[in-house]
Parts: C-alpha cells; sequence; structure tokens
C-alpha cells in the first residue's frame, strides 16, 4: 500500500513541475515587458534598467526559468503588484476560507448525492429514478453564478432569514485564528452563537456551490449500484434472503461506491472553479475573490500564484482520493499501472 | 440513420435535440424574431427597468432596453462561443490524441505530459489566467477555453486509439502496406468519431457555462454586447427590485445547456451498448 502511495505521488509530480514551467512561460510571455510592469508608466529607462537588474531580469531566460522554479518550490511567489505584500502571505490567509467552504460543500454534495443515487437505483425506472435522473441532468446545467444570485434574491432579500454575504457578522468580531476554519476555530474560543452565525452564513454558498457535484455522484452512484446489483454475489445474497435495503447497504454501496470516489477527485477542480463565481457573489473573502481582484487590478503575479496554488491542491486531492480508493477496494493498488 | 432512430426512442434524449435544434434556429433567426433588434445597442433611458409585461415580456434592463429581445440575440453570441471554441479544441486535441496514441515513445510521452500539464489546472483559474494576461475581452476568453479544453480530445482520442491500434484491421491494414496516416484518419478516426462527438455536446454545454462565467466576471464579452452572463452581472446592483433582469437571462443559459447536456447523455447511451443496458 505505501508502495501504491508513493507511486501516484511520484506521478502527479511532472505534472506540478509542467504547471511551474507554464507559470514562468506566461509570466514571460505575454504580460510585454515585467521591468517596464513594475517600475510603473512614469518610470525613466535607468529606472527600469535598475528594477530588470535588480529582480534577475536581464539573466538569460533558463537561468530565469531556474531561478523560479527555485523560488516556487521555496514557497516564494513573489509580491503582489497590487498590495506589494507577498502573494504567499495573503494566499495561504485566505485559502482556509475557500477550502472550508469546499469541503462542506463536498460533504454535502456526498450525502444527499449517494443516498440519491442509491434511491434511484433501487427504485429503478420507477418515479423517484425519473425525478431524481431530470435533478440530476438539471443540477448541471444551471450557472453557478446565477444560481447563487436567485438563492440571495430569494432567502436573503425577500424573506430575510439568511445573511446576504460574508463569512461572519461584523459585529460579533472574529475568534482567534488557529485553523482558519471558521467553524473550527469558533467552537476552539467556545463560542456557540459564533458558531451559529458562521454556520449561517454558510448555507446558501455552500448549496450552491454543491449542487453541480450532488448532480454527478448522484448519476455515479446510480451507475455504479445499478451495476454492482447485476453481479453474481448479489444475486447470491438475494437468495440466501438478504431484504433489499441490508443488501444495497452491505454489498452493493461498497463496490459501487469506488467509481464515485473517483469523481470526487475530479468534481473537486470543477467545485473550486465554482468557487471564484460564487464567492464573487456573497463576498466570501477566499481564493476566489482573491483571483477576481487580481483579475481587475491587471495583478498577473497574484493571478499565476492562485493557479500554481490550485493545481498544487487538485493534486493533492487526487491523490487523496486514489489512496481513498485504495482503502475502499484494495484490488487496485494491487493492479499494475 | 439508425443510430438517428435509437436516439429518438429515448425521450429525454430527444428533449435535448429539441431544445438545441430550437436554440439553434432562434439563433439563426435572432434579428427577425426579437422584437426590437435595435436593442442590441441602443438604449432607452426613460423606460428603464420596467417589469415584464405585454410590450416587453421579460421586462426592460437598466438602460431600457427589452430584454426578451437580448435575451434571444444572446442566443447567437453563446452558441458562437460554444461552437468555435469546441471545433479549434477539436482540430487541436484530436491530432495530438491521435498521434500520441498510435506509436509509444518520447514524442508520445512528451505530448501527453503537455496534455496533463493543462489537465493540472481547474479549467475556469486556466481561462482566467490566460484570458486575463492576453487582453480582457470575448476573443482573448475564446483562446482562452479553447486552450484548456483541447486537452479532453486529446485524451479521449489517445484512448480510443490505444484500444484500436491492437486491433486485427489496424494490422491487416498494415500488413498491405497502408500509410499510417492513411490507418489514423480513414479508419482508427471514425471509429473514435462517437466518442468525440459526445465529448463535444458535452463540450458545448460545458463552455457555454464557462463563457457565461467568464462574462459575469468581466473578462468575456464586453458591453452594450448582448451577452447572458454579462446581463446577470448588470442586473446584481438592481436587486431585489428588478428581478427580471437577473433571473431570464440565467434561465437561458440554463435551457440551452440542458439541451446540450440531455443530447450529450442520450448520445453516450447510444454509443455505448453497455450502458444502455443499465440505463433501461
Amino acid at each position: 500500500m505505501l508502495l501504491y502511495i508513493l507511486r501516484r505521488i511520484a506521478l502527479a509530480l511532472p505534472a506540478l513541475f509542467g504547471l511551474i514551467v507554464l507559470t514562468f512561460v506566461l509570466s514571460r510571455v505575454v504580460p510585454g515587458d515585467p521591468a517596464g510592469t513594475l517600475a510603473g508608466d512614469a518610470a525613466t529607462p535607468a529606472q527600469i534598467a535598475d528594477i530588470r537588474a535588480r529582480y534577475g531580469l536581464d539573466r538569460p531566460l533558463l537561468e530565469q526559468a531556474l531561478v523560479h522554479v527555485h523560488q516556487v518550490v521555496s514557497g516564494d511567489l513573489g509580491n503582489s503588484l497590487f498590495s506589494g505584500r507577498p502573494v504567499s502571505e495573503e494566499i495561504m490567509q485566505r485559502l482556509p476560507a475557500t477550502l472550508e467552504l469546499t469541503f462542506v460543500a463536498l460533504v454535502f454534495a456526498t450525502a444527499i448525492g449517494v443516498s440519491l443515487g442509491l434511491v434511484a437505483a433501487l427504485d429503478h425506472n420507477g418515479p423517484i429514478d425519473h425525478v431524481v435522473r431530470i435533478v440530476s441532468v438539471g443540477g448541471l446545467a444551471i450557472a453557478s453564478f446565477w444560481l447563487a444570485i436567485m438563492l440571495q434574491l430569494q432567502f436573503s432579500m425577500q424573506w430575510d432569514i439568511l445573511p446576504l454575504r460574508g463569512r461572519l457578522d461584523v459585529a460579533l468580531g472574529m475568534p482567534h485564528r488557529v485553523t482558519g476554519f471558521l467553524l473550527v476555530d469558533t467552537l476552539l474560543a467556545g463560542r456557540l452563537d459564533m458558531f451559529g452565525d458562521a454556520l449561517r452564513h454558510m448555507v446558501l454558498p455552500a448549496i450552491t456551490l454543491a449542487l453541480p457535484g450532488l448532480a454527478t455522484i448522484t448519476r455515479f452512484t446510480r451507475s455504479g449500484v445499478l451495476e454492482a446489483l447485476q453481479k453474481d454475489y448479489v444475486l447470491y445474497a438475494r437468495a440466501a434472503g438478504y431484504g433489499r435495503f441490508r443488501l444495497a447497504a452491505i454489498y452493493v454501496l461498497r463496490n459501487a461506491v469506488t467509481v464515485t470516489v473517483t469523481q470526487i477527485g475530479l468534481l473537486f477542480g470543477a467545485l473550486i472553479s465554482g468557487a471564484v463565481a460564487i464567492e464573487a457573489v456573497f463576498d466570501w473573502p477566499g481564493l476566489g475573490t482573491y483571483a477576481v481582484q487580481a483579475i481587475l487590478s491587471a495583478d498577473y503575479k497574484a493571478l499565476l500564484a492562485v493557479t500554481l496554488v490550485v493545481g498544487v491542491v487538485y493534486a493533492i486531492v487526487n491523490v487523496l482520493v486514489d489512496v481513498a480508493q485504495a482503502l475502499i477496494d484494495p484490488r487496485i493498488a494491487q493492479q499494475p499501472r | 440513420m439508425s443510430a438517428l432512430r435509437q436516439l429518438l426512442r429515448d425521450p429525454v434524449a430527444a428533449l435535448g435535440l429539441a431544445i438545441v435544434l430550437f436554440a439553434i434556429l432562434v439563433a439563426a433567426f435572432a434579428p427577425f424574431l426579437a422584437p426590437f433588434p435595435e436593442d442590441a445597442f441602443e438604449s432607452h433611458i426613460l423606460q428603464r427597468l420596467q417589469p415584464p409585461s405585454a410590450e416587453f415580456w421579460f421586462g426592460t434592463d437598466n438602460l431600457g432596453r427589452d430584454l426578451f429581445s437580448r435575451v434571444i440575440l444572446g442566443t447567437r453570441s453563446a452558441i458562437f462561443v460554444a461552437v468555435a471554441v469546441v471545433l479549434s479544441a477539436i482540430l487541436i486535441g484530436v491530432p495530438i490524441g491521435l498521434a500520441a496514441g498510435w506509436k509509444d515513445g518520447w514524442v508520445s510521452e512528451a505530448l501527453m505530459r503537455v496534455t496533463d500539464i493543462f489537465l493540472a489546472v481547474p479549467q475556469l483559474i486556466l481561462a482566467l489566467a490566460l484570458g486575463q494576461l492576453v487582453a480582457p475581452g470575448l476573443g482573448a476568453a475564446m483562446v482562452a477555453l479553447t486552450l484548456t479544453y483541447w486537452p479532453f480530445f486529446a485524451r479521449t482520442v489517445f484512448a480510443e486509439t490505444r484500444r484500436l491500434r491492437g486491433s486485427l484491421f489496424v494490422d491487416a491494414l498494415a500488413g498491405i502496406g497502408a500509410h499510417p496516416v492513411r490507418i489514423l484518419l480513414l479508419h482508427v478516426l471514425p471509429n473514435a468519431a462517437p466518442a468525440v462527438l459526445v465529448r463535444a455536446t458535452i463540450g458545448m454545454g460545458f463552455t457555454i457555462l464557462t463563457a457565461a462565467i467568464l462574462g459575469f466576471l468581466g473578462v468575456g464579452a464586453a458591453p452594450p454586447e448582448p451577452d447572458w452572463g454579462l446581463a446577470v452581472a448588470e442586473a446584481r446592483q438592481h436587486l431585489p427590485e428588478a428581478w427580471w433582469f437577473a433571473t431570464f437571462p440565467g434561465l437561458a443559459i440554463m435551457l440551452l445547456v440542458l439541451g446540450f447536456n440531455l443530447l450529450g447523455d442520450g448520445l453516450r447511451d447510444a454509443a455505448d451498448p453497455r450502458l444502455r443496458r443499465s440505463r433501461r
């Protein structure tokens, strides 16, 4: 198993290295002269030359690339062109907000999606199955930013029962930062009122973000269960007198769910993408709003750093997913790839 | 033709096809169908933000333009963007997939590693970075979407080519001296076409959604273009009063994407007999 995990990590590394190279190419080729950009519009040629020397931009391109790789690997993503602060610092400050939202959405999508998929498969071609199928295709067709606005319009503006934006009511202050996850930090601080408020702020963004994932997980669970139901061991268990739901829970679900777990890994990318637009709508202070801000202020340093960080998180999640899959189904780790 | 009949027998796929055909017709005749086609660019500030009525079915927007007309006119750019992006992605991805799948060796390795790099970042994030760096605007957004979507075609065709290259008919063709390019284009590609078609259909829906997000975030279409994502973004400042302004463009996105997704779903079932059995 350990060998499998190591091999899986080794497989992810080349793509990440390539990503670093890609961001380097983008940062050098596309915005024209980075030294000119850094120096500003009013800079004299001497100042530009000075900046060029200071940032090593007068060195051969290959040397610059190596320096860039070294910097990125040691965690230095450069300074934001907008705030002047180190980008890595700003990102680390905002990453927990996005991860928390994504994680809650993922748990929600998985819990509901697996149940819906199972119920639909057990009611194959029945009324529940049809409804679930329509919902699962429809859920993928809705633009997340639009759904976010519609929910805001209904629940926050018209009925006023859920907060419109942000992670926490400003009047409550902020809990002492330990993990950056508000649902954890508020509990650690022993502030149940804050926890409740954080949860209320979480509802609309999490539901919006979860919907496409929920749809995908439902579909894959449904087809996985349908396939597993046709296996001989299920026929045997049925002949041995197992009830429908006990059969599903013990024999079918575990075998069906490996396909679903793969999807969860792939979904993570969709969730992070969805988070960009959803965070913008709900003013959620995470990576998404940071990226949008970087776009508006033409801060390519920040934008490329976000791309890199998301790539790394994405790779880590997919390694974790493969490991989880191997734990559920040990046969996977033994197959030569 | 039997494939088409097969497809139409599935009511869900038939519905998807109907929606897509309807949208294509609307896009083709948009200037004739829209009650106020000149509202693509003209504004009438005196009749701004009027609720839906007999004259303005979907109400008017913040510049007094008929929203119904603009939703109809927006169909055109939505479909145009999706077709252009998916076709360009096919033109890049399919040859790479064919070439990489045909032979082992460093060329194949290198091609698939490059594909992996593009797949290592969620599509929207990469599109945002590319679109912004090139120059914000609809053209840049389309280039960015193409550059981030071709790897999906490369992967699909790569897998199909790998599967087919060991088959007997390919061996036979090689045996009688057929040129590899001829085998790939005339024999492997047609067999991979169903998988590409399914990918392309789903990709259409996906591209429309992503393009709408880009428009919403201000890196896609620019005003006064009648773009759905852009309209939702403009509508945000006028909520909750002008609910219609945000609602109808979003519904249009949903309907069109739903059409492509249903159609793609049906095509996938029709193309894969194994799935056909389990779905019924």
